[in-house]
């Protein structure tokens, strides 16, 4: 047995752009623990449900987070929705289930991004991120916003995409999934990718399963575990699989991430196909009375959203588990073992969003 | 055993491909239609009724009924739309056109014509006179009543 030592691994690091720290016990330039730290970031969201109405609140949970802002407004949408027994129109679940998807394509490509910037190939990170400012763009015609969009409230949608943006939204992912497949060569086919990513950072499927990995992080190492299969919103209407790999490892992650920004596309493609006119919101009225508990899928896993009411405009209590919560457990259980290295792409294949986790 | 070159083809269109980047601040950026920049408001078609003040999520902005002015912090504003939405009078609006940094927060107050604030006046005086003449009359026929 060598000698142990401790190094630390953030707040502040090259890979993390979100603070996060990590103790690393190292035997040699072999991990054989990692002891996460958080609350660098926490702000409270969830405690100005005192002080904010549950209409007023849509904007400040919505803002938990740049990357996932749509999916947090929806999710603690919904659990209101439910609390206050309002049925959405068709057309508002379509809107959101487009915004959700978009979101999810701009979140995996700002992820492949980072992945590439992480390892040292600058110019694949570019590539994917210009790739991604063309679903900016898209978010800032249909929203008005590019990372905040505002749209989400309590029974619907507050705007409605016409004919013309819905055409637009089809014509960009013809040329996003053109140009994506041009890159996905270099990350799943390329020599000096390979050399960082295959076999490092193995998560079992057994794992997985026992530390409650979610979303692609767990789909890489085999778990079919994919909300939007619950069907809420509009995914009930629309056909899809999860999808997994058996792999394990940081390559597998990046490989069902890409296949999931493709099947993003198909599904956009499917719901704008399929969107019904109407309304796209209902009014609401009285307060909520009651609690209730949502799950969605946000890109990077399973969101719980947990809301209490006692029929006053202000909510008793709200509460938002995320998913790097979930699978920083996960985290550490892989980094056992890893080569000092090889710590910063492993950190970053869990997508680690801090600023969720902390709220 | 990898590919080698994978990544060539993407890298030698750069060669031909124009910029991808505008040459920001030279050339200048167009917004679209709906872009949330920030919030402006037609300050005489404006009640005073408060609405907004208190659906602001960041409690930026203020009413003043008497003196007739509506007053936001550009810097707290996070451009939600809220008080758009909930403005009975449709007088608040959010436009393109962020707000630009600066090294203070200052306030920006809109204040109504003087022909608006004068109408309103009258208006409120009438009010206030019927007000006092209808409590007057009743006054008169209780006491009639009495009698």
């Amino acid at each position: 047995m060598g000698k142990r030592s401790v190094v630390p691994f953030g707040p502040q690091h090259p890979v993390l752009p979100e603070p996060i720290h990590l103790d690393l016990v190292l035997e040699d330039e072999q991990v054989v623990e990692a002891v996460p730290n958080i609350g660098f970031i926490h702000r409270g969201l969830e405690g100005l449900v005192t002080k904010k109405d549950f209409n007023q609140m849509v904007y400040v949970i919505e803002r938990t987070c740049g990357i996932c802002s749509f999916g947090h407004g929806t999710g603690y949408c919904e659990a209101v929705e439910n609390v206050m027994n309002v049925e959405v129109p068709d057309r508002a679940k379509y809107l959101r289930t487009i915004w959700f998807e978009m979101s999810r394509i701009h979140s995996h490509l700002l992820w492949l991004g980072l992945l590439a910037d992480a390892f040292g190939f600058e110019s694949l990170f570019y590539q994917c991120w210009r790739i991604r400012e063309r679903v900016l763009d898209l978010f800032e015609m249909t929203t008005g916003g590019r990372i905040i969009f505002s749209v989400n409230q309590v029974g619907g949608v507050n705007k409605d995409m016409d004919k013309g943006m819905l055409q637009k939204i089809l014509e960009d992912m013809d040329v996003i999934e053109k140009e994506l497949k041009q890159i996905t060569g270099t990350f799943l086919t390329d020599y000096s990718v390979e050399s960082r990513l295959k076999g490092v950072g193995v998560l079992t499927k057994q794992q997985a399963h026992d530390l409650g990995a979610v979303g692609p992080f767990g789909r890489a190492s085999g778990i079919a575990y994919d909300l939007r299969m619950t069907g809420y919103e509009a995914y009930k209407y629309l056909d899809f699989e999860p999808i997994t790999s058996d792999v394990g490892d940081s390559w597998a992650r990046v490989d069902v991430r890409i296949r999931e920004i493709f099947q993003s596309i198909d599904l956009i493609r499917q719901a704008i196909g399929k969107i019904p006119g109407g309304e796209i919101n209902v009014p609401v009225k009285g307060n909520p009375n009651g609690e209730c508990f949502t799950r969605i899928e946000q890109p990077r896993g399973e969101a719980y959203y947990y809301i209490k009411g006692d029929n006053k405009p202000y909510l008793k209590r709200v509460r938002v588990r995320t998913p790097t919560f979930a699978n920083l457990a996960g985290l550490c259980e892989m980094l056992k073992g890893a080569e000092y290295a090889d710590v910063p792409i492993m950190v970053l294949t869990i997508d680690p969003c801090i600023s969720c986790t902390e709220r | 055993m990898g590919k080698f070159m994978t990544f060539a083809s993407v890298a030698m269109k750069n060669l031909v491909h124009k910029p991808v980047t505008k040459m920001y601040p030279d050339k200048a950026i167009e917004y679209p239609e709906r872009s949330r920049g920030h919030v402006e408001i037609t300050i005489d078609d404006c009640i005073s009724c408060g609405m907004c003040v208190r659906s602001c999520p960041t409690g930026t902005l203020s009413v003043d009924r008497d003196a007739g002015t509506w007053t936001i912090n550009r810097f707290d504003c996070v451009q939600c739309g809220f008080c758009v939405q909930k403005c009975p009078k449709k007088c608040l609006r959010i436009v393109p056109g962020y707000q630009h940094p600066g090294d203070a927060k200052p306030e920006e107050t809109f204040t109504k014509s003087p022909e608006v604030l004068k109408a309103e006046a009258e208006r409120r005086a009438a009010q206030i006179a019927a007000a006092k003449a209808k409590a007057a009359e009743a006054a008169k026929a209780k006491a009639e009543e009495k009698n």
